[in-house]
């Protein structure tokens, strides 16, 4: 966590700073997509006749997910 | 760039400005009229969209046939897709009332992402925030009143603000987030997720086909150019999945909101 903020420190309102918000905040929603396809790829592989019901919440899931890295992808742009 | 290729190197003009977000300016160049009320770009293609689908819809539907063939085929498809994929799978048999509500939200969105990657107009019209804002706002509307009208002001209140089931200290914690979350974030992230897909999109594109200019001056970074042209083309390719996924999920949010809404069992 000192790292972190030592990163954050030297980095901060620089270009490199705005490309770090964008790939720390892609850490996150990263796994967590690639938990929740993975996950509905299992579901659907078990029960193919389930397949549009766990397509239909997998995007909902892809979306809510998403909607993270996405506030950190505008970040970059707000933040000078 | 021909000629550069034949005639060796040709100067790069000055060094490589990588796009920002003014790329998606378009206030100071109005079209017709002038002032900060005037037709931009980005009007005039939301306009024209307009008259897309008109001319689409009206084209499909005006004489039906009971066999359809051509334009009415392609546009029942659609219509199907919307009916079967997402009003009925999400909301049952209530939701064939939405239909028309959807189809217009997914088509809408759906032309103005494809946009994007039109040769000649090559903008997103969804990538300036007033677009899918005003989206969001609407469904906003349409979800808070289906609610009201299907429970009741007081009730739709308290099925959302007050979640069956849950002790009753842990209200102090529920409330608020509930609140926050329903009627503040999720027209907030909706317009959101639009939006910065579609800048990221336009981004990327713009970066790549920028670098190819600029790699296609000096014969020994032209083998770059062509890597920069073949990814640019893969990235216009992945765009038309992104523009028709964003619209899925545009509509299929909605469609989770208002049912969210109207379903009285909590």
């Amino acid at each position: 966590m000192t790292a972190l903020s030592l990163l954050a420190a030297a980095t901060i309102g620089t270009p490199i700073g705005q490309g770090l918000i964008y790939g720390l905040a892609a850490i996150g929603p990263g796994i967590g997509i690639g938990f929740l396809v993975g996950k509905s790829v299992e579901a659907m592989a078990r029960q193919p006749e389930s397949a549009g019901q766990v397509r239909t919440t997998m995007f909902l899931g892809i979306a809510f997910v998403e909607a993270l890295a996405l506030l950190g992808f505008v970040l970059t742009f707000l933040v000078k | 760039m021909l000629g550069s290729l034949l005639h060796g190197i040709s100067k790069p003009p000055g060094g490589f400005l990588p796009p920002d977000t003014s790329i998606f300016d378009y206030t100071k160049s109005c079209i017709i009229g002038s002032g900060p009320a005037c037709v931009t770009k980005v009007s005039l293609l939301m306009l024209l969209s307009v008259v897309i689908i008109s001319a689409l819809f009206l084209a499909a539907f005006r004489k039906p046939k009971l066999i359809p063939t051509g334009i009415q085929n392609a546009m029942e498809a659609i219509v199907d897709f919307i009916r079967d994929g997402i009003a009925l799978e999400v909301m049952g048999p209530a939701g064939l009332a939405y239909v028309p509500f959807f189809t217009t939200i997914f088509v809408f969105v759906w032309v103005n992402n494809v946009f994007g990657i039109i040769p000649g107009i090559q903008f997103p019209t969804t990538s300036r925030m007033a677009i899918p804002l005003m989206l969001a706002v609407l469904v906003w509307l349409v979800f808070n009143i289906a609610g009201i009208k299907a429970q009741g002001g007081g009730h739709y209140l308290k099925s959302v603000l007050f979640p069956p089931g849950v002790p009753k200290p842990i209200y102090i914690l529920v409330t608020p987030i509930e609140f926050v979350s329903v009627f503040l974030l999720r027209p907030l992230t909706l317009s959101v997720r639009l939006l910065a897909n579609m800048i990221a999109g336009h981004l990327i594109l713009t970066i790549f086909f920028l670098g190819t200019w600029y790699l296609q001056f000096k014969i020994v970074t032209i083998p770059f150019a062509a890597a920069s042209f073949a990814l640019g083309t893969f990235m216009t390719a992945f765009e038309v999945l992104v523009g028709l996924l964003q619209a899925y999920i545009f509509t299929l949010l909605t469609a989770v909101y208002i049912s969210g809404a109207t379903s009285s069992e909590h």
